[in-house]
């Protein structure tokens, strides 16, 4: 039965991507039978290439996307490469982990209650420093460029590589590594990003393109804080798909489609990055340069990732505060009074998206922990080695964009008749929460010392009785850590439960996005703080029930 | 024991071709550098070998071929440098782990674990975390452990090696003194002469 764990898996996983994205592409040119369309035709590319503001619309898109990675990428390794060196730069890394639990939606809803020109900043700072008595006349949040939609992406994306990093690095001796160079001559950010880096990097390069791939395509973040006119790609397709008049679905595949070329255009183009900054990093490796300029960027950097994580911090508040304010006359650094009434007004309507959020979520969950671990399981009985393959392989839901094959999936499940159920929309958050419980459960999993399995069995003690009374227990805190980060994930979905719940199941995160283009804002933070709440809860849980469990052993502290 | 064992690893041959028998209550110490195979040698008594070695070749325990026996049937006691007590049991619950099944019964099955332990000194210490003891304690426990679940032969990996040199005599003497005590016929594997003098027994060395 366990051997049948890799299939099961992997054909819960891929057949979904496969079908939707034979579902988008056959009616992108033109096949699409319910409608009677059974020619092939270029019809739907004609009409999308005339779409007013298409180049403006693609432009947007790479700019932001490109920015955010870059940024995120940039920020994360300048606080990494001198993290191992300063100590208050390793305590930063505590807040980590409520950054990464905190969805998207969230934090963007917080993020653009931080900076929209009636937003918190602007009141800090007012009237004393600015002389505004009343919000100004300036556009932030929705810039036509972009910039707040980049800013509210690299606030996410930061912490979430930050963490790659650091989890990469522990398998490298990244201490012994820096002495060496430092002995040489180099400064401490130079060392790690001459003696460190490079061999890293090839471990961060798949999380490095989902933050691209997403960034390129994210749909709730763009919702919330892009510009309407012209939208960012994804968010034109999602706007054809969900419009009545069906004549516009293969418009809305062949824009997903242009989102798919995109996003793999812009991975490749990345990657000849990635060659072209190798090469210059050999060339002044051979040179032997001590590179001192790399001191004050990477503590630029470093200083920028720290304020990333103090801007979502100050989101999150932000939120907080909102939901609980009585009133807030404008330059009014903070509100009049608190008071819980939005809280006992909306909770009673709350009720229904959080026990779906809930459901959804525990659910996607367990199914998640159970194929990882019988995954890892039956790879260790069959002793596999895992290649570069299955790594492709589990990140590709997170590689092609939603937009580019929930549609395709959405069509399937309508024909299964499954569309809008809480088991489609259960199994369209699973295949984004596997990704993230599998990597993060494998490496402790198989790291997990061989010889107490084998001292077990030289006991007597069967596979079965290994499993459940050595390995489960032993990796209690991983698997309890993973099973936080997948809740945290399908906390987050936006686009897979709109498109398997057909509109009919609503999570906390849809009915935020939903409410975020005009509602309150106090009842938006409502919303955004129970989001961000519910994960954070979880995660406070996973690390707090091993304590607990293991309060008297020492040995797993 | 051992009947025509030869290991390869990608078609070069790292232990050739021998045979072995170790009489009950015997010690038989297989020397060599890092390398040679002798970890390997005892990995395939157990049954733990990693497929990418090729082996030919029987194992027999108690004149019985276990060869196509999954470890846990096998009845192969082993000990590792490390001591590899479950972190997550307490000393009590390590030993539960291992005693044989056929001690039916939770008052019977105390008893047994506790006269284990006041046999090793260490009277009063079922409850105890196995990260508060002393490596020589550590030691102990695992070899009850391994000998709570009657094994038809012992296997020693270099078991001695990460202990404190004072402690080192003591232990020995108290794994080799439980090994002939139940006439077990045991194959210690290790590159420290100190070690096979203490076992006192024939030595076989391996590779170059």
């Amino acid at each position: 039965m366990l051997r049948a764990a890799p299939p099961l898996t992997l054909a819960l996983f891929l057949l979904p991507i496969a079908a939707g994205l034979a579902g988008t592409a056959l009616p992108a040119f033109g096949y699409l039978p319910a409608l009677g369309h059974t020619e092939v035709s270029l019809g739907a590319w004609r009409e999308l290439m005339a779409t007013p503001g298409l180049a403006d619309t693609l432009a947007l898109t790479l700019r932001v996307g490109l920015l955010a990675t870059a940024l995120s990428v940039v920020l994360a390794i300048g606080f990494c490469a001198l993290a191992h060196e300063r100590p208050w730069l390793r305590r930063c890394e505590n807040a980590l982990a409520p950054l990464l639990a905190t969805p998207h939606a969230a934090l963007a809803i917080g993020f653009a209650f931080l900076i929209l020109p009636s937003g918190w900043l602007a009141r800090l700072v007012s009237p004393d420093l600015t002389g505004w008595h009343t919000p100004p006349q300036i556009v932030t949040v929705r810039d036509p460029q972009g910039l707040s939609l980049a800013g509210g992406l690299v606030l996410k994306e930061t912490p979430y590589l930050v963490l790659m990093i650091l989890a990469a690095s522990v398998q490298m001796r990244v201490r012994d590594l820096v002495a060496s160079a430092r002995a040489l001559g180099y400064g401490p950010a130079a060392a790690w990003l001459f003696a460190v880096l490079p061999r890293l990097y090839a471990q961060i390069r798949l999380p490095v393109y989902a933050v691209l791939a997403f960034s390129l395509s994210a749909v709730d973040v763009a919702l919330i804080l892009a510009p309407g006119t012209p939208p960012p790609l994804a968010v034109l397709a999602m706007r054809w798909f969900a419009d009545y008049d069906l004549a516009l679905y293969p418009r809305a595949a062949a824009a997903a489609l242009l989102q798919l070329a995109l996003v793999a255009g812009a991975i490749v183009a990345w990657r000849l990055g990635e060659i072209l900054t190798a090469r210059l990093g050999r060339a002044i490796i051979l040179r032997g340069w001590r590179a001192p300029a790399a001191e004050p960027v990477a503590a630029a950097a470093a200083l920028g990732a720290v304020g990333t994580g103090v801007a979502a911090f100050a989101a999150i508040a932000g939120m907080a505060l909102w939901s609980v304010a009585a009133g807030w006359r404008f330059p009014a650094a903070l509100p009049e009074a608190l008071t819980l009434d939005v809280w006992t007004r909306h909770l009673p309507e709350v009720g229904r998206p959080l026990e779906m959020t809930l459901a959804a979520g525990a659910a996607a969950t367990v199914i998640a922990l159970v194929l990882a671990l019988a995954c890892l399981e039956n790879e260790q009985r069959a002793a596999l080695r895992p290649g570069t393959g299955t790594l492709w392989l589990l990140y590709l839901p997170l590689l092609v964009p939603q937009i580019a094959f929930l549609f395709g999936v959405q069509v399937a499940l309508v024909q299964a008749g499954l569309d809008g159920t809480l088991a489609a929309v259960i199994w369209a958050h699973l295949l984004f929460v596997l990704p993230y419980v599998f990597l993060s459960l494998a490496d402790p999993f198989r790291a997990l010392d061989p010889r107490f399995a084998r001292s077990a069995a030289a006991l007597g003690a069967g596979r079965a009785r290994i499993f459940v009374r050595i390995k489960l227990p032993m990796l209690a805190k991983p698997i309890l850590v993973a099973a936080a980060i997948g809740f945290a994930v399908s906390v987050g979905q936006y686009l897979p439960t709109l498109f398997a719940g057909a509109g009919r199941v609503a999570t906390l995160t849809t009915e935020a996005v939903t409410l975020a283009t005009g509602a309150d804002r106090r009842i938006l933070g409502v919303y955004a703080v129970l989001q961000a709440a519910l994960p954070a809860l979880v995660y406070g849980l996973a690390l707090g029930l091993p304590r607990l469990m293991f309060r008297n052993r020492r040995g797993l502290a | 024991m051992l009947a025509g064992v030869e290991i390869a690893l990608d078609g070069r041959e790292l232990v050739p071709r021998f045979d072995l028998a170790v009489a009950p209550g015997e010690v038989v110490t297989v020397m060599g550098p890092s390398g040679s195979g002798k970890s390997t040698l005892l990995a395939f008594i157990g049954g733990f070998i990693d497929p990418v070695f090729r082996v030919s070749g029987r194992v027999l325990i108690d004149g019985a071929d276990v060869t196509r026996r999954p470890p846990e049937a096998r009845r192969a006691g082993i000990l590792f440098q490390d001591d590899l007590l479950f972190p997550h049991l307490s000393v009590g619950q390590n030993l539960a782990f291992g005693l044989v099944t056929s001690v039916r019964g939770r008052a019977a099955r105390r008893g047994a674990i506790d006269a284990a332990l006041a046999q090793a000194d260490l009277a009063g210490f079922f409850d105890r975390d196995p990260a508060t003891l002393s490596g020589g304690q550590r030691a102990r426990v695992a070899l009850l452990r391994t000998l709570l679940a009657e094994p038809r032969t012992l296997l020693l990996d270099e078991p001695f090696n990460r202990l404190d040199s004072h402690l080192r005599d003591d232990i020995r003497r108290f794994v080799f003194g439980h090994a002939r005590e139940r006439n077990l016929p045991t194959l210690l594997v290790t590159h420290d002469a100190d070690d096979a003098r203490a076992a006192g027994g024939r030595i076989v060395r391996l590779g170059a």
